[in-house]
């Protein structure tokens, strides 16, 4: 396994935002974590990355335990992340935020920029634009663009179809599907759920801090309980589905809708 | 829609903009650079000279000893608080305290021990540096404004400190300071730069200009190396930073040690010119004034730090004349400035951009559907 997460707790204060989350990816897979709001899936990527500390349980990459390594290192140890809302430099150029993404690298970078540049032709049109003035679809290919110049063995996507469009989402999935193949592990955090399974290899269902099933993505395709909880509908695909995903429904009930309405994304 | 991104764009006329004098400077060659560092340096060296003075300080007031007492002290002190603020973006309220340490060293230092000023100098950027790792290893692993009471804390603990030690005199404050030792008697048109005596304030108008200069020099190498690649990204996003690699508490902490530095070295002048210090004279106030100094000059840009200091120090003294309403018109002026030209006199570039997308990275977060949408909100506008 090449990122095994064990057991992990995270709280927040004294509240508890994960309580025992257990994944793991092996070389060269995507997997995905799926789930409602405030299931816990972001908490689980920071923590991988270390911008989380966990109160117990182990995280273990590449063969050592990483629990308690710094998250500046662990970018060196070979994890790379495109974070939520996408965590761009915005005074920052295109080109120096793809710099900034190899920053703890000493070595040559050219070969990765272009790789970048060839990836997101975007991107290589706007290099000298600032980050902050482009457009949510060109800053996600930038977040995840600088996450790669890094090099790392896996990437790890918080939610990277976030307030887009459905063509771009549509965009940036086969371009996840494309760096996988170049062979970079992916684990792909996701409300998006039904795009998400489409390339995942396999899947975790986060609810409250926990892991309620894992399976292989496309069995949880045809999961009737997970097609009515997060794909929308479900049960009965032909009829249309109820107007009752008001704000006091149960997340997973709101969370269902908006899947099914072709993930155009939520605002937060 | 982008309503913030509109109301930026089109900003009141968006005042004078320095797009061209730095694009000319962006592609200038070493020479010509050279040359504008040198016309800067001689016009630096002819300040004090009565012809500026009479407009500068008109009515009766000492021109270089305003120049050396109040903005040469105030450009080095926001050319150290623009490394904690401006690069690193970490807002530190209690940034007097630095001050305060490297005044009370050659307090400490030069009247008990009867240390040289050059060995105090030395003890007190190390003392300050020190004083500003340990402020911040605590404390900087708090964010935005947490950050600024612990520290606004912090100035007020030392000045307090000060005040209740006996061991420096309390509110009494230290006396007998000693000046520099004179480095040599030569003059040259009526001055004699390197002799540090009670009557003449230009010698250390002289000595605060070496150490601007060696201040800039110092930052500016900084800010273009990885150094100030790492505070440009924990300003603009820490978190980010921290996943590109960037060891952020550390660079934090750097910024702290370095800005403390410059600051005490600040202190040591000043006490070694007064040959007084009070507590009083490290007041909240001083903290604030660097700060709106910074801001007010253009957080992050060197020029525009220089210019605020200058405009926050001088303006108040040249008008005088209008006794208890000059501070009041003041902070009405920094008001009017802040709404008008958020981004400060002399903004850098990519401060700009920054300021331009609000929160950084998460500011654009929201609905927001691709295409830059300009062109949509400018036909609103219209």
């Amino acid at each position: 396994m090449l990122l095994e997460i064990e057991d992990i707790h995270v709280h927040y204060g004294k509240i508890a935002a994960l309580k025992g989350i257990t994944v793991s990816v092996d070389q060269g897979e995507i997997v995905t974590l799926i789930g409602a709001n405030g299931a816990g899936k972001t908490t689980t990527l920071k923590t991988i990355s270390g911008l989380r500390n966990l109160t117990s349980g182990a995280i273990r990459f590449d063969g050592r335990d990483i629990s308690r390594m710094p998250g500046h290192r662990r970018v060196s140890a070979g994890i790379g992340q495109a974070p939520e809302g996408r965590g761009i430099f915005p005074g920052m150029t295109v080109e120096e935020n793809l710099l900034m993404g190899a920053y703890a690298r000493r070595d040559d970078v050219s070969k990765e920029l272009a790789e970048a540049y060839e990836l997101f032709p975007r991107l290589a049109e706007r290099r000298s634009q600032t980050g902050g003035t482009m457009s949510g679809g060109e800053q996600q290919m930038l977040a995840i663009g600088r996450a790669l110049m890094a090099k790392p063995k896996v990437l790890l996507l918080d939610e990277p179809s976030m307030g887009l469009a459905p063509m771009l989402v549509q965009q940036i999935f086969s371009i996840i599907e494309e760096i996988n193949r170049r062979g970079t592990t992916v684990l792909l955090v996701e409300q998006n759920a039904q795009q998400a399974l489409q390339i995942a290899n396999r899947a975790y269902v986060l609810e409250t801090g926990r892991v309620v099933k894992s399976a292989p993505a496309g069995e949880l395709l045809d999961d009737p309980q997970v097609r009515a909880a997060y794909l929308g509908g479900g049960a009965a695909p032909d009829a249309e589905p109820e107007p009752k995903a008001e704000p006091e429904a149960e997340p997973e009930a709101g969370d269902g809708g908006q899947a099914g309405g072709g993930g155009e994304g939520t605002s937060r | 829609m982008n309503l913030t991104k509109n109301g930026n764009g089109g900003r009141f006329g968006s005042g004078p903009s320095l797009d061209p004098l730095r694009h000319w400077w962006a592609g200038a060659p070493g020479w010509q650079r050279w040359i504008v560092y040198t016309l800067l340096i001689v016009g630096a060296v002819f300040l004090p000279s009565e012809s500026i003075g009479s407009f500068m300080a008109p009515s009766g007031a000492n021109w270089p000893s305003m120049l050396s007492d109040q903005i040469a002290i105030y450009v080095l002190l926001a050319l150290g608080l623009n490394v904690v603020v401006g690069m690193a973006g970490l807002l530190d309220l209690g940034y007097v305290a630095f001050y305060a340490v490297g005044g009370y060293t050659i307090a400490i230092f030069a009247v008990r021990y009867h240390w040289s000023f050059w060995e105090t100098l030395v003890l007190a950027i190390l003392f300050s540096a020190l004083a500003g790792v340990i402020l911040g290893a605590p404390t900087l692993r708090l964010r935005g404004d947490y950050l600024a009471i612990v520290t606004l804390g912090f100035g007020e603990i030392v000045k307090r400190t000060a005040n209740n030690s006996s061991f420096v005199n309390g509110p009494r404050g230290v006396q007998g300071i000693p000046h520099p030792p004179t480095l040599s008697e030569f003059e040259i048109l009526g001055v004699q730069p390197l002799k540090y005596g009670l009557l003449d304030s230009r010698p250390y108008y002289y000595l605060l200009l070496v150490f601007i200069i060696l201040a800039i020099v110092f930052v500016r190498r900084l800010d273009a190396s990885r150094v100030g690649r790492a505070w440009a990204s924990i300003r603009e996003d820490e978190d980010a930073a921290e996943l590109m690699g960037v060891p952020t508490f550390r660079f934090k902490l750097a910024a702290f040690a370095i800005g403390a530095a410059i600051g005490g070295s600040g202190g040591v002048v000043f006490a070694a010119k007064q040959t007084s210090i009070l507590p009083a004279n490290f007041d909240f106030l001083v903290s604030a004034l660097i700060l709106a100094a910074v801001v007010l000059g253009g957080s992050g840009n060197i020029p525009g730090a220089i210019l605020g200091a200058f405009v926050v120090a001088w303006l108040p003294e040249r008008f005088r004349f209008l006794d208890d309403y000059r501070m009041l018109i003041f902070g009405g002026a920094l008001v009017v400035m802040m709404i008008f030209r958020p981004e400060g006199l002399w903004p850098s570039r990519r401060r700009k951009a920054e300021l331009a997308e609000g929160t950084g990275g998460m500011g654009s977060m929201g609905a927001e559907v691709a295409g830059p949408g300009q062109s949509e909100a400018a036909e609103v506008g219209k």
